[in-house]
């Protein structure tokens, strides 16, 4: 367990740093969501509708920004090497650093999208499911990456076939996530929700094997 | 300082991208001493030591950990005695050189305290300075203190030489000779002599 918190620990302070992801990853979402009224137009009550859908997709490519960095920078400076030597099994290594990202992504991001919502016009009935949407989604974002993560962990610039891999992956929460908050401006039962949140949990849940089955895969090579 | 006894391969084959590297590698070598593997350049030195840590399945062939308590041929168990010293350093640049030590110390769940094993190494003044800022040498200073502190009966050591100074050399051998002292097993794959009385493996050119 020691071992466990160590590299949570770790992680999230190397994240958190200088030249750490968290803070870039929030200045990418708020820089998304800033542009998008400026492109739709001052149309309040269109704004209004898409709020929910654009901070979702903004929210999911300024999370997969920083999911290289789960393995690769461990990969490339022998780190990992030494985490896959260590007690704990790349299973539980790799639930930590999907841990550690939502941590200084995920629940971040979700805490500033009550403040973009503002920005969009978002109707007050709508942040509730805004946040919870969100919070309960975006862990499925740092799960599934880390796999998408592990297999480009060999891959020259594989930070840019990530995303080809993860986004497609990433559609049930955005659909489900931008549905939700669309159920709640339209004042009905939010069913959207529990889908949002039974695919973070199956996410969560397997991530961490297929994760590690990848990076066991590029440590061979 | 474990219950390793011995570290045996048998006709083991390597091969690297459909290319074969060695074949028909059998050694073995017991508690208490240290191997130096010798070769020109893509011998399979490092393959050597990534088999051996089980990163790399053999293409033919067995490596065999005795323990008191019996053999072991699995490779992700064997990964559990290995002390790992590779070519690249691990050294983070956004942590302290305290940090970057701690962080592997409880990684690795050792006892020991921290300060003391910077000492050793020559460290100790260093020790609140980010890791972006340490030389090649430094940091592979800080590399054998972590080692060391894994505690972890065989050590797998690449190039422990490279990048260090005179002193830092002779630490290196002390290090080595203490661990084989306490019944430990140190394979270590090197160009320059260890400058320490160890058996030699000679692996020829690919």
């Amino acid at each position: 367990m020691n071992s466990v918190r160590a590299l949570l620990f770790r992680d999230m302070r190397l994240a958190t740093r200088a030249g750490g992801s968290a803070m870039l990853a929030l200045a990418f979402f708020a820089a998304v969501a800033a542009l998008v009224p400026l492109g739709v137009g001052a149309d309040l009550k269109l704004l209004g509708r898409i709020a929910g859908g654009m901070l979702w997709v903004a929210a999911i490519l300024a999370a997969l920004l920083s999911l290289d960095r789960i393995f690769q920078a461990d990969y490339e400076d022998g780190s990992l090497d030494l985490i896959a030597l260590s007690p704990l099994s790349l299973e539980a290594s790799a639930a930590a650093k999907i841990a550690a990202h939502w941590l200084t992504t995920g629940l971040p991001l979700t805490l500033l999208s009550p403040v973009l919502g503002l920005l969009f016009n978002l109707p007050e009935q709508g942040y509730v499911a805004l946040i919870a949407s969100l919070a309960l989604g975006t862990p499925a974002a740092s799960a599934i990456g880390a796999i998408g993560a592990g297999l480009t962990l060999a891959v020259r610039r594989g930070g840019v076939i990530l995303p080809l891999i993860v986004l497609p992956l990433l559609a049930p929460a955005v659909i489900f996530g931008a549905g939700a908050v669309l159920s709640a401006l339209d004042g009905l039962a939010n069913g959207a929700l529990w889908l949002v949140a039974a695919f973070s949990l199956a996410a969560v849940l397997l991530a961490p094997f297929a994760a590690a089955a990848a990076v066991r895969l590029n440590l061979a090579s | 300082m474990s219950e390793l006894t011995a570290l045996s391969t048998n006709a083991l084959a390597c091969t690297r991208g459909q290319k074969l590297v060695f074949r028909d590698l059998g050694f073995a070598i017991s508690a208490g001493n240290a191997l130096a593997v010798e070769g020109p350049n893509g011998a399979g030195k490092t393959s050597l030591l990534r088999l051996i840590a089980g990163f790399l399945a053999p293409a033919a062939g067995t490596i065999r950990l005795r323990t008191k308590s019996g053999e072991i041929e699995d490779g992700e168990e064997r990964g559990k005695f290995i002390g790992w010293l590779g070519h690249s350093d691990g050294v983070k640049p956004q942590l302290s050189v305290f940090e970057n030590l701690k962080f592997f110390a409880e990684l690795y769940g050792a006892q020991s305290p921290i300060d003391p094993a910077l000492e050793e190494v020559g460290l100790a003044r260093l020790r609140d300075l980010p890791g972006q800022y340490l030389s090649a040498g430094q940091k592979k200073r800080l590399a054998l203190a972590r080692l060391k502190l894994s505690n972890r009966p065989l050590w797998l050591m690449d190039e422990p030489l490279a990048s260090l100074d005179a002193s830092g050399k002779k630490l290196a051998a002390n290090l080595v000779t203490a661990h084989c002292a306490s019944g430990g097993i140190v394979i270590a794959a090197t160009h320059e002599p260890l400058g320490i009385e160890c058996e030699k493996l000679a692996l020829g050119a690919a």
